[in-house]
């Protein structure tokens, strides 16, 4: 995990020896094209959909629809119409709100079991403890796409339909295979020894846990926190199958159900709302970002 | 400081009670550790998969509990051409959807891997895609696919006059499974990139010396060294990405909905139109635990690209 971090440090001081491509040879017209020119084509292309989501959101209608008099790519006179048609004429605050709770409460939900199992699975070493590590991460391999239609008759025979509470015990399926994956990962970073030590100063097996591996596994349990709550905010398919009542609605599922009706998309509201449900992933995600790759690629290489 | 040492000393070792105890007994805590997470995977997880095969050897439907029917809805479905149809979408969404996905996804790593300026802000740039709620950025992929007034079709014939008429991109079959299988590449692509990436930068830099010390070319070098290295990494991450593209749901669902004349129905969205708005539970479940096979294949795929990565870099068994 540490070696990606470390690698591309020394390769920056002396690039010819770790970029073969930047030998003395190569000339600086051919690194444009075959590099920024590349490059550059990708992050339009990556970015292009937001930025037409912005566009989109802050034009008046008569301007939306006339690229003939106006430029379709820049905005003529913006406009703050369509998000507040959103936050006054819909139930939009109460989806933020919902779709808030039930990610928040979620991730703490999947970030309690997870890290316990991950403690119990990489640190307690008991007998078949790689069995039930294999099976976790077999766990994450059962799409929600199969298991929604006999949760949704569970949900229905728990008396949890249309209820927050049927998504934030349900969400935990995906997260908690994810975040104990990762935390596995993360505790075998950490010293054994340190461990030992306490062992040996008389601590017991949860004082260890609670005061020596935690406070050192707050990096790892940031990103499992980060990548838990933006894929509960993400998730669709079991917001859409046991939520039937409007104001219980995610944000993804009732942008799409409730503001998309009748024969005319109201498509400045629909990218307003795109947006304003982005931005608190996206803002969260900006925060943390150094910790999300890092732990991207930490769990992949594990 | 002497003083408060001599105390500590000096105090009778207590002796814990017997909860506390209860909890430094190693079996015990294992399962006390295991609990929380284990009972939820139970219940929430291998409870549903079996109910769901159950269900689709049954004719159960909303608000109705239902009689065993043996094979009678894979029956059905081996003759509903919609079936047929959903497979053979699922299969060909997932194949050049992977293939549009890896192969420019590799490309963007390799060119993240050289020495760029702003790097980091560039790689979290890049991340956008993956991070945006799907459903919202597939609602964006829809106003840009508007018959009327998509951008592209409006650069296209506007701007660089190269067609006559908008493209009608969701309107019949064939450019409906494009366009869509257009966007799943637009969303992969950094998942894929930054994982790989992070194959590249483990792969150490005296290798390449090496090669180019033995006169190797570039080709030669991402052919032998690259691609070899990157391999293990690329079975994990190629898993991931055929069993999620293959049980996609959101994007079909906001773009198409199955349309246009039910030609974009992945299994996953035929599953959820039988079974939930049309109240055949049985056989969405059949339809959804069709998929099963598949996702096996896959997994098989995920362990013996393990394997090969443990031979390769010479790791025991942990």
């Amino acid at each position: 995990m540490t070696d990606a971090a470390a690698l591309p440090q020394p390769a920056q001081g002396n690039a010819a020896t770790a970029q073969p491509e930047t030998m003395a040879w190569d000339s600086k017209a051919r690194r444009m094209v075959t590099l920024y020119l590349p490059l550059a084509c990708f992050v339009i292309i990556l970015l292009f959909p937001f930025y037409w989501m912005t566009v989109t959101a802050f034009k008046p209608n008569a301007e939306l629809f006339d690229y003939k008099t106006y430029n379709p790519f820049w905005i003529g006179s913006p406009t703050l119409d369509h998000i507040k048609h959103l936050l006054f004429n819909t139930a939009y605050p109460h989806w933020l709100v919902t779709t808030m709770t039930v990610a928040i409460c979620a991730t703490f939900l999947s970030l309690f079991s997870s890290t316990l199992a991950a403690y119990a699975i990489q640190r307690l070493r008991f007998k078949g403890s790689q069995y039930v590590g294999l099976a976790i991460y077999l766990a994450y391999l059962v799409p929600p796409s199969i298991l929604f239609i006999p949760l949704a008759t569970m949900v229905y025979r728990l008396g949890l339909f249309d209820s927050p509470l049927a998504l934030i015990l349900t969400y935990p399926t995906f997260l908690v295979p994810f975040c104990t994956w990762l935390l596995i990962g993360y505790f075998k970073s950490i010293p054994y020894e340190l461990e030992e030590c306490a062992l040996i100063d008389g601590a017991t097996r949860l004082q260890i846990l609670r005061q020596i591996t935690l406070p050192l596994a707050v990096p790892g349990l940031i990103s499992a926190g980060i990548f838990s709550f933006t894929l509960s905010w993400n998730e669709f398919i079991y917001a859409l199958a046991f939520i039937q009542s409007s104001e219980n609605k995610t944000v993804p599922v009732a942008i799409l159900t409730e503001l998309v009706s009748g024969d005319v998309y109201q498509w400045g509201a629909l990218m307003a709302g795109s947006l304003l449900g982005s931005l608190p992933v996206a803002i969260f995600y900006s925060f943390f970002v150094d910790y999300y790759v890092s732990s991207l690629t930490g769990a992949v290489k594990e | 400081m002497s003083a408060t040492t001599a105390l500590a000393w000096n105090r009778p070792n207590q002796q814990p009670n017997w909860l506390v105890r209860l909890f430094d007994w190693k079996p015990f805590l294992a399962f006390a550790c295991l609990l929380p997470a284990a009972g939820l995977l139970l219940v929430f997880l291998t409870y549903p998969l079996g109910l769901g095969i159950w269900l689709a050897f049954t004719d159960t439907t909303i608000g109705r509990s239902g009689y065993w029917v043996g094979l009678e809805n894979f029956q059905y479905l081996l003759e509903d051409p919609l079936w047929w149809n959903a497979v053979f979408y699922s299969v060909f969404y997932t194949g050049i959807a992977t293939i549009g996905k890896f192969a420019l996804g590799l490309w963007l790593a390799l060119l993240l891997n050289n020495h760029l300026p702003f790097k980091s802000l560039l790689r979290a740039i890049i991340l956008l895609p993956w991070i945006v709620p799907t459903v919202l950025s597939a609602i964006a992929f829809w106003w840009i696919y508007d018959p009327q007034f998509s951008i592209i079709s409006f650069l296209l014939v506007e701007k660089l006059g190269l067609l006559n008429n908008n493209i009608d991109f969701l309107g019949s079959a064939w450019p409906a499974r494009f366009s869509l299988i257009a966007a799943n590449i637009w969303r992969g692509i950094p998942f894929v990139a930054i994982s790989l990436l992070a194959g590249l930068q483990t792969i150490s830099p005296s290798l390449y010396e090496a090669a180019l010390l033995d006169g190797s070319t570039a080709w030669q070098r991402f052919r032998f060294i690259t691609f070899p290295m990157l391999l293990p990494i690329l079975a994990i991450v190629m898993t991931f990405s055929i069993i999620f593209t293959f049980t996609d749901f959101q994007l079909v669902y906001a773009i198409t909905r199955g349309g246009p004349v039910n030609s974009t129905h992945l299994l996953a969205t035929l599953a959820f139109q039988r079974g939930i708005p049309g109240g055949q539970l049985g056989e969405g479940a059949a339809i959804a635990v069709s998929m099963i096979p598949f996702l096996v294949f896959a997994t098989l795929f995920s362990y013996f690209g393990l394997a090969r990565r443990k031979w390769q870099q010479g790791e025991g068994n942990d």
